[in-house]
């Protein structure tokens, strides 16, 4: 295993501190004379003091975020299997195309007949994904994942009260479930009711049967789930769940198992998000942006959120006339550069490469589960003997009771490695959890280092741990004190608040 | 690699999907393309729309046209950001955590406010999340909200109310002035109200100038003052927190980021003080040091607000949020400085005071149709000239202008009236070619 990796370490101070009076990086408008405004603004409108900004110059900024980048790690620079976010390589090509000026430069109220163009993109890619998810109609309004399960939980809300059923109070949830799941049926008012997982990772069918009733408004799952195994008996959760009059909700987080090999709207869902950002190889952006479009079958395509993008025959537009509308999810008509990007990574794959995305996807997956559920303190709980689709839940829980190096301590240690980490501590029904998702576009070779990486960490864990327990040492800073930033006495937001405050 | 799996085929991977669901699992889209012949197919398409480059334009009213500094684009393309996710292991991930460490402290310069969060998705959705912080905060459901804000934030906003039971009440605003009408605010304040909202500079460009007040009467109701933004005015405006708002959303796509047909956009979000920082949503980045305490260093705090501790207790389902363009944000405040966006805001003054004298000297034409301090936005009324706005915006497309936003469709009291919007990228040479084009539309 090749272990040089070394992240730069610069010490760059907050740019603030660069500061020197004067100093200016950018230049607005010299040709004009414009000094003399300022007195126009009324005086009980004025700012007292000029805002506290850095003062310096264009080549210090760029200097200074330049070095911030090489302290920030990406898919870019190496394999990054974060469970259920879908670190894949980002095709360079979609971000060409999306700095086009014909793009970045329009405006969201332009006359549509200026903006043809970008509404045949965004009605294309919304007809793509809603055979790709095998829905009816899709939105491509909402900003992320979670914003479109917000949107979702909404549009069954509606259908509900739609047909004048306001008993349905409840959201049935997985325990494994991501915790947006939960977050956002409650502020769509909803209460949650959790039920547990059976010994092979999946939905407890009887748990199911037992609290779905008149009062369900619906089930919320992902599938494959997060444990990376396939709900089999999807078709049967269905028929519970719509027997009690509820609806099935897809978290689409974990669509990239499963492109061109089932389709949500097949196994029996109602509604449907996407994350383009995971599946349809959009930069994760460092948090953002995303996109979670949300599909759903003809029953519920009515209370859509305004404006839907439509075609009639000769033009593109954007149709606001939607009585039953759940309304606006956010301003304008979504993210249309990310949208844009999704757009051009479906054309650059087609129907077969989505579908050899899923199945390379699914065989990396597998191939590093095989091999590293047999090094020496990692398992792999739950569903023995299945298959994973496009992540797995390593357990490092043998590990943590034998050598007390626990799932974080070697997430930490695989930094050293040049390797970002998968999720850990979750899902929360695995102990010692690591949620790894390789994606399709990891070599084997690549897979082969990391593996490598597992089993020399294994090895230190059994004979030395001490290198472990100081790790990570490669990076641009040693192990964070991350307990210290949340509490009270030490708590610092911003600059302002240097000083560690009395009370 | 199948062999070291032990399955003789990709099949047998996807063996536990029943068959009935895989035989309906084809793709009905297009075989894949080269390439080249993706970029050539989307950028032919993409050729058919009018870009600000293309053609003049005066529209505003919530994403607005500015000129993106270059050192930006070349920094945010750095694929050690663009290709980072969120900065679950911070020791890797120093380079976002800092900037967004940057970018909350200098959200908070601008609007002086004590705390920012990393980004929300936009203004509207940050107005929605307001209101629901401020009915945790006070435990209380009346929103107060003025009649002249963005419809499409109105609508947002309810989206995001309703479901927690809060009600929006309409706040009457003086029709020749824009003013909040104090009288009705007091009649509608009552111990059910959560919060008072306006925005500032408002939808329609002027400025509301009873910020403090507005407060005043805010805090005795025992409710929350929240402010929406437009930042770069706050390069020369009374930041909301010298008048005494408790919250402010807004929105950061005037801060290096590009309109992009309306998204992805930045959602400005900053509080003042400890106890409903509890209650704010949104990932926050703080300082720290290293275990060893031999380093400064950044990571994520006080996460028992979110969603992946705290389940269906947090204070909001968000996770994936917008903090690319708060590294944009971040560089286009530290190249701009406080010299800089005092500049940009008196350049901006001057386009509007221009644009405004040379649109009132037409015959036919009110501008602004409010007698309020205006900035980068104004109303222009029509009425005069016996014309509808959209015969006139057709007109002037015709003739290679995309005029203001019309608004006779929200505001029918306000008759025939379009939202123009000037900033630095607007020229006094594009200025005339706009009165031109309108005298020549109006004469005909």
């Amino acid at each position: 295993m090749d272990m040089r990796y070394a992240q730069a370490r610069w010490d760059e101070p907050p740019i603030i501190d660069l500061s020197a009076t004067g100093k200016i990086g950018f230049n607005q408008v010299l040709s004009e004379e414009t000094a003399s405004n300022i007195g126009s603004v009324p005086h009980n409108l004025r700012r007292s003091s000029p805002p506290r900004l850095p003062e310096v110059s264009e080549i210090e900024v760029v200097r200074h975020y330049t070095r911030l980048s090489q302290e920030n790690f990406g898919v870019d620079l190496g394999i990054y299997p974060l469970g259920s976010c879908t670190m894949k390589y980002n095709p360079k090509v979609c971000d060409v195309i999306a700095a086009s000026h014909k793009i970045r430069e329009l405006h969201p109220y332009q006359d549509i007949r200026t903006a043809q163009g970008i509404l045949q993109v965004l009605y294309e890619a919304s007809e793509f994904l809603a055979n790709i998810v095998g829905m009816n109609k899709v939105t491509l309004q909402p900003s992320a994942g979670a914003h479109g399960e917000y949107t979702g939980v909404l549009l069954m809300r509606a259908y509900h009260r739609d047909k004048d059923d306001r008993k349905r109070r409840e959201i049935i949830i997985p325990d494994s479930a991501h915790g947006t799941n939960p977050a956002s049926a409650a502020m769509a008012g909803y209460e949650v009711v959790e039920i547990p997982s059976n010994s092979d990772g999946c939905v407890d069918k009887d748990a199911l049967k037992s609290v779905a009733g008149p009062q369900t408004a619906g089930f919320m799952i992902t599938n494959p789930n997060t444990l990376g195994i396939f709900e089999h008996d999807i078709l049967e959760i269905a028929g519970i769940v719509h027997d009690a009059g509820g609806l099935l909700y897809y978290d689409g987080a974990n669509l990239n198992a499963i492109l061109g090999k089932a389709k949500p709207g097949d196994m029996g869902f109602d509604v449907v998000h996407i994350n383009l950002h995971k599946t349809f190889g959009t930069p994760h952006g460092g948090g953002g942006p995303g996109a979670g479009p949300v599909g759903v079958t003809r029953q519920l395509a009515d209370f859509l959120p305004v404006p839907t993008v439509e075609f009639d025959g000769t033009k593109y537009y954007l149709d606001y006339e939607k009585p039953k509308s759940i309304g606006k999810v956010r301003a304008f008509h979504g993210s249309a550069a990310i949208v844009l990007r999704a757009y051009a990574y479906i054309l650059l794959h087609g129907r077969e490469d989505l579908k050899t995305v899923s199945e390379t996807a699914v065989l990396n997956a597998n191939y590093m589960a095989k091999k590293l559920q047999v090094i020496k303190g990692f398992s792999l709980p739950f569903g023995e003997g299945l298959p994973r689709k496009h992540e797995f839940v390593l357990s490092a829980s043998s590990l943590a009771k034998e050598t007390g190096v626990t799932a974080l301590q070697v997430g930490k240690r695989l930094l050293d490695f040049g390797v970002h980490p998968p999720t850990v501590y979750f899902p929360q029904i695995v102990e010692e959890a690591m949620m790894t998702e390789p994606t399709e576009t990891v070599s084997r070779e690549e897979l082969d280092r990391l593996i490598e990486a597992f089993r020399s960490i294994s090895e230190e864990a059994y004979t030395d741990s001490e290198q472990i327990k100081t790790s990570p040492h490669s990076t641009s800073v040693t192990k964070i004190d991350e307990v210290k930033a949340s509490r009270p006495r030490t708590l610092q937001l911003t600059w302002r608040l240097k000083e560690p405050r009395s009370k | 690699m199948l062999t070291d799996i032990g399955v003789g085929s990709i099949d047998d991977l996807f063996s536990d999907i029943p068959l009935s669901i895989q035989a309906k699992a084809h793709l009905s889209i297009p075989e894949r393309l080269s390439e080249m012949e993706v970029k050539k197919r989307v950028e032919s398409l993409l050729s058919k729309n009018r870009s600000t480059s293309d053609m003049l334009s005066f529209l505003g009213a919530g994403v607005w046209p500015h000129f993106v500094p270059s050192a930006i684009d070349a920094v945010v393309g750095r694929g050690e950001f663009l290709t980072s996710y969120t900065p679950y292991q911070p020791e890797i991930s120093q380079g976002m955590l800092q900037t967004l460490f940057e970018y909350q402290s200098m959200i908070c310069e601008l609007t002086a406010m004590d705390y920012a969060n990393s980004s929300l998705y936009d203004w509207s959705t940050a107005l929605g999340e307001a209101a629901r912080m401020a009915t945790r905060t006070t435990g209380r459901n009346e929103f107060l909200v003025p009649h002249y804000v963005h419809p499409e934030r109105l609508k947002t906003l309810e989206t995001f109310s309703e479901p927690a039971g809060i009600e929006i009440i309409e706040v009457a605003q003086d029709v020749h002035t824009g003013a909040i009408d104090l009288s009705d605010l007091k009649k509608k304040l009552s111990p059910r109200t959560s919060g008072v909202y306006f925005e500032y500079p408002s939808f329609l460009g002027f400025v509301e100038e009873a910020g403090e007040e507005i407060a005043g009467l805010a805090h005795n109701a025992g409710a929350l003052l929240v402010v929406g933004c437009e930042p770069i005015s706050l390069g020369l405006l009374k930041p909301p927190g010298e008048f005494g708002a408790d919250v402010v959303v807004g929105e950061g796509q005037p801060l290096g980021n590009y309109m992009n047909y309306g998204g992805p956009l930045l959602g400005l979000f900053a509080c003042k003080g400890e106890t409903i920082l509890r209650q704010m949503p949104g990932r926050i980045i703080g300082r720290t040091t290293t275990q060893d305490g031999t380093q400064d260093a950044y990571c994520m705090a006080l996460q028992t607000r979110e969603q992946h501790i705290r389940r269906e207790k947090a204070t909001s389902n968000i996770c994936t949020n917008e903090a690319l363009l708060a590294l944009a944000a971040s560089m286009y405040l530290s190249l701009l400085g406080p010299k800089g966006i005092a500049e940009l805001c008196s350049v901006i003054l001057d386009r509007t005071r221009y644009a405004i004298d040379r649109l009132r000297s037409l015959p036919g034409i009110v501008a602004p149709g409010f007698d309020a301090f205006h900035f980068m936005e104004f109303t222009v009324n029509f009425d005069k000239s016996r014309k509808k706005v959209s015969t006139i915006n057709d007109e002037l497309l015709s003739n290679g202008v995309q005029g203001g936003l019309d608004i006779s469709r929200y505001y029918p009291e306000l008759g025939q009236s379009a939202l123009y919007c000037v900033t630095e990228v607007h020229s006094h040479e594009a200025i005339d070619t706009l009165v031109d084009k309108l005298k020549g539309t109006l004469e005909a």
